[in-house]
């Protein structure tokens, strides 16, 4: 098995390591070869086409926790310039879960911040697998304060598996730091547009993702307990995960219909990680649509819509 | 059911711990913690709190709020919110008919209680948490009523107490339920800016969602003794850390030593001790037993 491709992609891995092979055994005059080359992309296309238009809300978590998938860093250093990111809650310490900053998103000056999950053992220890600690909420709160305090506009990039749940956690008041976030953001006076870029996952995720624009990358996913936590209630056992996810509606089409989602913001077939550039070209085309729309709205009426939409949140239409 | 039971004489009912109690059935209750033998209205006249131990036993939103609030001048607050099956959940079972199950069981609509009313003369909104219904879990109606109460006492100018019991947002409602803890927490964030007070009581257990939300931010925040507050449950904790939790972890006293609650408040003295803070923060003289 290809450990690159998840396991329902395993045709596709198939294909592709027959084309690797054909490669490495054809010479450049042999045109059958290059032919046959040819022919056996169009179907690998075509196959991940056929393979994606129909993910299953379980496949799609799946791709969400892809580990090559991009995370905040890979889309703050390719879609942002002039990033300085700045450390510490100023009361405990510094998360490394997550990372934030001001940079510039065509030119225009922003706060940046989002939640990392590392790549490679040592970041990922280092980042604690992108679960946050109290300190991290605090550090979140402390920038989108003095973005506040400066106008910029307040960009979050969602990617979590979790609020950490330990006992350094506990102590420090893990509850408190998010609920003081959601407080704050409710009324922060600042255009904020918060993106699920990979996994929401609950209270940890929502801590930076109260704003005006709520997006989710295409195969993101945004959940208030994981589908194997869902699962392990429900069924006792974390194999049922892909009917927790169904009954859950994890996806962003699902939360679109809710009224949660605003914007769902198309990947590359097969996943952002299959053609990073071209994600961020797109969703920095969307960030930077929607920062436009945001900064022409007077600040009491962007207030207003963003706290009445909180008060809407499951009320029937 | 096998052909014995058909065949057997109508014996007493309940779990075989409860009638080996050799107790009649009703009238006596055994402690959870020490294991004395209750004699049900003198624990009930003891607002449920046993009289050997002290153990706060759980108890219901209507009765919270009956021992809390004052006999005359209670309305009920936002009574016609009920629950919302947008999603059409369903698991083993369907989400719709374990509302109906807990509807029945309790005779609420869903798991909040809201009244205005006064505490020692004081006028108050309060809410509880009725644990008994879905584990006193928040989606919508609950989110709902909560802001509703709270709109009213922003509106009023009257401070809101919350009683809290809940094991968290509820899974079933998905999203929906979730979003409840950015509603609660911006209508208490309007409230701060006002000048509104808001008391926040946990009382065994406030965990998750709703820990994560309206429970943590009170301008005072109280627990009741021995009451279990965090944000993720000890089973959680223990399979992510793989060790043993210290004794007295997330109990109120581990709380109050940690800096996340202003006191601990005995059920007893809750009238009291709210009622004395409350009339300060509302520049009135100091309440008197009527």
């Amino acid at each position: 098995m290809n450990l690159n491709y998840l396991s329902f992609e395993q045709p596709i891995a198939e294909l592709e390591a027959k084309i690797e092979e054909l490669q490495l055994v054809g010479n450049d005059n042999d045109l059958n070869i290059a032919e046959e080359v040819t022919k056996l992309r169009d179907k690998s296309r075509k196959l991940t086409e056929s393979i994606y238009n129909k993910l299953t809300p379980w496949q799609v978590v799946q791709v969400a926790r892809h580990p090559h998938r991009p995370y905040a860093l890979d889309y703050i250093q390719r879609i942002f310039t002039d990033f300085e990111e700045m450390h510490g809650d100023r009361h405990f310490g510094d998360d490394n879960a997550i990372v934030g900053g001001v940079a510039r998103l065509n030119g225009v000056p922003v706060m940046v911040i989002g939640e990392e999950k590392g790549r490679g053992v040592n970041e990922k220890v280092m980042r604690n697998f992108g679960m946050p600690k109290p300190e991290g909420y605090r550090k979140a709160l402390r920038l989108m304060e003095t973005a506040e305090r400066f106008k910029l506009p307040v960009l979050t990039l969602i990617d979590t598996p979790g609020a950490y749940p330990g006992i350094d956690s506990e102590e420090r008041n893990i509850s408190e730091a998010i609920a003081r976030n959601l407080a704050t953001m409710s009324r922060l006076k600042t255009p904020i547009i918060c993106t699920v870029i990979g996994e929401g996952s609950s209270g940890g995720a929502l801590a930076i993702g109260v704003g005006d624009k709520i997006n989710m990358l295409q195969y993101s996913t945004y959940f208030v307990i994981s589908p194997e936590g869902c699962a392990n209630i429900i069924w006792k056992t974390s194999e049922k995960a892909s009917l927790a996810a169904e009954a859950m509606g994890v996806t962003s089409d699902n939360l679109e219909n809710l009224g949660i989602v605003d914007e769902t913001i198309p990947e590359p077939m097969g996943g952002a990680h299959r053609d990073i550039d071209s994600m961020c070209e797109t969703l920095k085309e969307s960030l930077s649509r929607q920062l436009k729309d945001l900064s022409a709205i007077p600040m009491d009426e962007l207030l207003e819509t963003r706290f009445e939409r909180l008060m809407s949140y499951g009320s029937p239409e | 059911m096998n052909w014995l039971n058909r065949i057997r004489p109508k014996g007493p009912t309940g779990t075989p711990s409860e009638r080996s109690n050799s107790v009649p059935e009703g009238l006596w209750k055994k402690c959870p913690k020490c294991a004395s033998p209750l004699y049900r209205p003198e624990l009930e006249r003891n607002l449920d709190i046993c009289p050997k131990c002290e153990h706060h036993m759980r108890i219901g939103a209507r009765r919270r709020l009956d021992i809390f609030l004052d006999t005359d001048g209670r309305t009920e607050v936002a009574a016609e919110v009920a629950p919302i099956d947008r999603l059409k959940f369903r698991d083993v079972k369907k989400y719709k008919d374990r509302l109906t199950d807990a509807q029945k069981k309790t005779g609420e609509k869903d798991a909040l209680v809201a009244m205005s009313g006064t505490v020692k003369g004081i006028p108050v909104v309060a809410v509880a948490f009725e644990f008994a219904f879905h584990g006193g879990s928040m989606g919508y109606a609950v989110g709902e009523k909560f802001t509703r109460a709270a709109k009213l006492a922003l509106a009023e100018n009257k401070p809101l107490i919350c009683f809290s019991a809940t094991g968290g947002a509820r899974m079933q409602e998905a999203l929906i339920s979730l979003m409840q803890m950015a509603k609660t927490s911006a209508i208490l964030e309007r409230m701060r800016i006002a000048g509104v007070p808001y008391i926040s009581v946990m009382t065994d257990p406030v965990y998750g969602g709703v820990s994560a939300s309206l429970a943590m931010l009170g301008d005072i925040n109280i627990a009741e003794p021995g009451a279990r507050a965090g944000f993720a449950g000890p089973n959680i904790i223990e399979q992510t850390i793989r060790q043993k939790l210290p004794k007295g972890f997330q109990r109120s006293e581990f709380l109050l030593e940690k800096g996340q609650i202003d006191m601990i408040v005995a059920r007893d003295q809750m009238r009291d001790r709210l009622s004395s803070i409350l009339s300060k923060f509302m520049h009135l003289p100091e309440p008197v037993d009527a």
